[in-house]
């Protein structure tokens, strides 16, 4: 029947084992590095898709930090007077600000990945953390805007920050982690419970004041601060305020305990999403 | 003897099937935790062998091995669990019981387009399409222009796929999955994709790269494909495998059960669709053949069938189409109805659909059906689509001048009325 006699040499070609979803966590990180191509295409998809949509584009991602600054520094600054620790208020809320307004949208995002990508979910097989690590990592892109917003404000202001700003790629990382790990957890529980998804505004509102965005860690009475620190963007933010103004003491003691959450939260999420993807499968 | 690339060892895949509500709300289950505390904290039975009446098996103990090279049929009629094979082997469910190993990289084709979207222009698409499907970047680029050649889209290749007729999109979304090279492919009926011509070109693409060395598995329900592309069929059936051989002869027993007498009413309620994505704001719930329940039916007589249908949802002016297959799968032609029907939402209704004389060619055929909503003829939507069903055997006329001989399949599937010659000169 066929044309060709021989058949093509079957080496190097991976063996794939399905089997029923064992109870045992099996985090496959090798195979998420075998499909980073389809993370960067979910990435650029998404950017695409936003930015063809909108009117206003790239405009949404400058005007959203720099509105809620102005307010912020209108109200919580000059009226109620929150001590900014002599930094002035814009640069003050703004270096808080880009990283939250990152992790609102990108936490957002990723709570919905996987029920938005349904149809995809059930055709084609690929890991589905790709899903809201995409969603996780396409939010940088508004976030860099963002920030040439904030440098151009340093400009301004004639502020130079010191060397601790070389440490601000980490708290970036630490920002995407958070991310990551708690898009993991909500993308889960999403794909089963589809009210999830209208909880999360409620749990970004209300997550901002218990971080330090509208105000200093140094309102927190100091005995109390480590409770605090279990909050991650706690960390994630008094870090990039420091990183990024220059003053003020390295937050240490709360970075420790915030990276130490993270770090569980991360990992907790992976296992958790890890082990709903079997019940994802039929449910979406 | 070449190399085993597929051993699925007794396969088998429970659902959960039962009230309609799929969704959980997280609002439910914290009001039952808060109501009941100590149901959350009680160890869940394990479900009976046999699955309780809320679970079905859709697959149980399916057992083959493919070897390389194999071009293997997946036939059955609807709802025996053929898709869900297919999803348990392109990974993307899982299965309850049973292991499967796969020697190769799997390229999955159940479904035409996955991952377009409308904003974004065919040559994005066909990198977002074919990395999804498991491309690489440079592996795309190399096939790109191949691929859009194939599609026969070269001009509109930098207009967003939004403004592309259904024709144009589906030809390019088949066009980026035809020219997957994974060692395995994995076929769901997207030969059904398109117009005569195109699926022809399908066929024949499917053909080649069975033909280059590679495996392909293939489920569909045209018999007609899967004699020409497989050389091994599997048969399920309820679930299970009931036939695994040569494809000739398992596509006989299948013909034979889908001919079995015994069943005169098809129930559809719950039955999986072809087209899920349809909104069933009316739906078929049970189909029989009704002047003729052993589905044999006489050379000149009526098809009538008697259907029972639910309105999920208020719906006026709604129409039943009905297209007769011959047993191949060739369409041999299609007939609708006036949009004059309404119906309550939450009712049942039951209607008679009577296809005066169609003088079918004596044979085997089954039906597809559809309820549409809409009163004219741009502007309407499909609601509901049943295929695959009701085979009947349309019987030879008796015996009379013109039908002395035995029909030839080369003349075709209709036998039109007598032919009139009168002499002139």
């Amino acid at each position: 029947m066929s044309t060709t006699e021989v058949p093509i040499p079957l080496i190097d070609v991976p063996v794939i084992d399905i089997t029923p979803p064992s109870g045992w966590l099996d985090l496959n990180l090798r195979e998420l590095w075998q499909f980073r191509e389809l993370v960067y295409f979910f990435v650029w998809r998404d950017i695409k898709i936003r930015y063809k949509q909108t009117a206003i584009g790239a405009a949404w991602a400058v005007l959203q930090p720099v509105m809620t600054m102005l307010v912020f520094s209108l109200f919580f600054g000059r009226l109620a007077k929150i001590p900014s620790g002599g930094v002035p208020y814009p640069i003050f809320y703004l270096s808080a600000l880009l990283p939250w307004m990152y992790f609102a949208g990108a936490l957002q995002n990723a709570t919905n990945s996987v029920v938005e990508q349904q149809r995809v979910i059930t055709k084609v097989y690929f890991p589905r953390l790709v899903l809201p690590l995409s969603a996780v990592v396409s939010g940088l892109l508004d976030f860099a805007i963002g920030f040439v917003v904030f440098l151009f404000m340093m400009l301004l202001y004639r502020i130079a920050p010191g060397r601790a700003v070389l440490l601000f790629p980490v708290f970036l990382l630490l920002a995407v982690a958070t991310a990551l790990g708690v898009g993991l957890w909500l993308s889960a529980l999403n794909a089963v419970y589809r009210d999830v998804r209208y909880v999360v505004p409620f749990l970004i509102q209300f997550w901002m004041f218990v971080s330090p965005v509208a105000y200093p860690t140094s309102l927190v009475p100091e005995r109390w601060r480590w409770l605090y620190g279990l909050n991650p963007m706690a960390g994630v933010i008094e870090g990039f305020r420091w990183a990024l103004t220059g003053k003020g003491q390295p937050p240490s003691l709360l970075l420790a305990v915030s990276a130490g959450a993270v770090f569980v939260v991360l990992i907790g999420g992976m296992a958790f999403f890890r082990n709903m993807e079997a019940t994802i499968a039929d449910v979406v | 003897m070449s190399d085993i690339v597929i051993r699925a060892q007794s396969v088998s895949k429970r659902y959960r099937i039962g009230e309609r509500e799929r969704y959980l709300a997280l609002r439910d289950v914290l009001a039952r935790a808060i109501s009941a505390p100590a149901r959350l904290f009680k160890a869940r039975k394990p479900a009976s062998p046999n699955g309780d009446a809320s679970h079905i098996w859709a697959l149980k103990d399916v057992s083959f091995e493919v070897r390389q090279g194999e071009a293997v049929g997946i036939i059955g009629r609807n709802g025996v669990g053929k898709t869900t094979l297919l999803k348990i082997l392109a990974q993307v469910t899982r299965p309850t019981e049973g292991r499967a190993r796969l020697k190769g990289r799997v390229g999955s084709l159940l479904e035409v387009g996955t991952g377009f979207h409308p904003e974004l222009t065919g040559r994005e698409n066909v990198y977002l399409s074919g990395a999804i499907l498991g491309m690489r970047k440079k592996e795309i680029a190399r096939k790109f222009d191949e691929i859009i050649a194939f599609a026969e889209v070269e001009k509109f290749v930098d207009t967003p796929v939004k403004h592309y007729s259904s024709g144009m999109q589906m030809r390019l979304a088949f066009a980026v999955a035809a020219h997957l090279e994974p060692e395995i492919l994995i076929v769901d009926e997207v030969l059904a994709v398109g117009d005569a011509a195109f699926q022809k070109k399908c066929i024949g693409k499917m053909g080649s790269v069975a033909s280059q060395g590679r495996t392909v598995i293939l489920v569909s329900h045209n018999m007609g494909a899967i004699q020409q592309l497989t050389q091994r069929c599997l048969l399920l059936e309820g679930g299970r495998v009931v036939a695994i051989g040569e494809s000739a002869p398992v596509i006989a027993r299948y013909q034979e059960i889908a001919m079995d007498r015994s069943t005169t009413v098809f129930d559809v309620t719950d039955e999986p669709r072809r087209f899920p994505e349809l909104s069933r704001k009316v739906q078929f719930l049970t189909l029989e053949m009704e002047n003729c329940p052993t589905r044999l039916v006489p050379a000149d007589a009526d098809i009538t069938l008697r259907i029972t249908v639910r309105g999920n949802d208020c719906t006026e002016s709604f129409f039943f189409g009905l297209t007769v297959f011959r047993i191949d799968g060739t369409p041999v032609g299609s007939s609708w109805g006036l949009p004059i029907h309404s119906i309550r939402k939450g009712t049942v209704g039951t209607f008679r659909l009577t296809l005066h004389e169609p003088h079918l060619a004596p044979g085997l055929y089954y039906l597809g059906l559809g309820i549409t909503q809409g009163k004219d003829v741009v502007c309407y939507e499909d609601l509901d689509v049943v295929l695959d069903l009701l085979h009947f055997e349309m019987l030879a006329p008796p015996v009379q001048d013109s039908a002395r001989r035995k029909w030839v399949p080369s003349w075709g599937s209709v036998r039109f009325k007598r032919l009139l010659a009168s002499r002139l000169g």
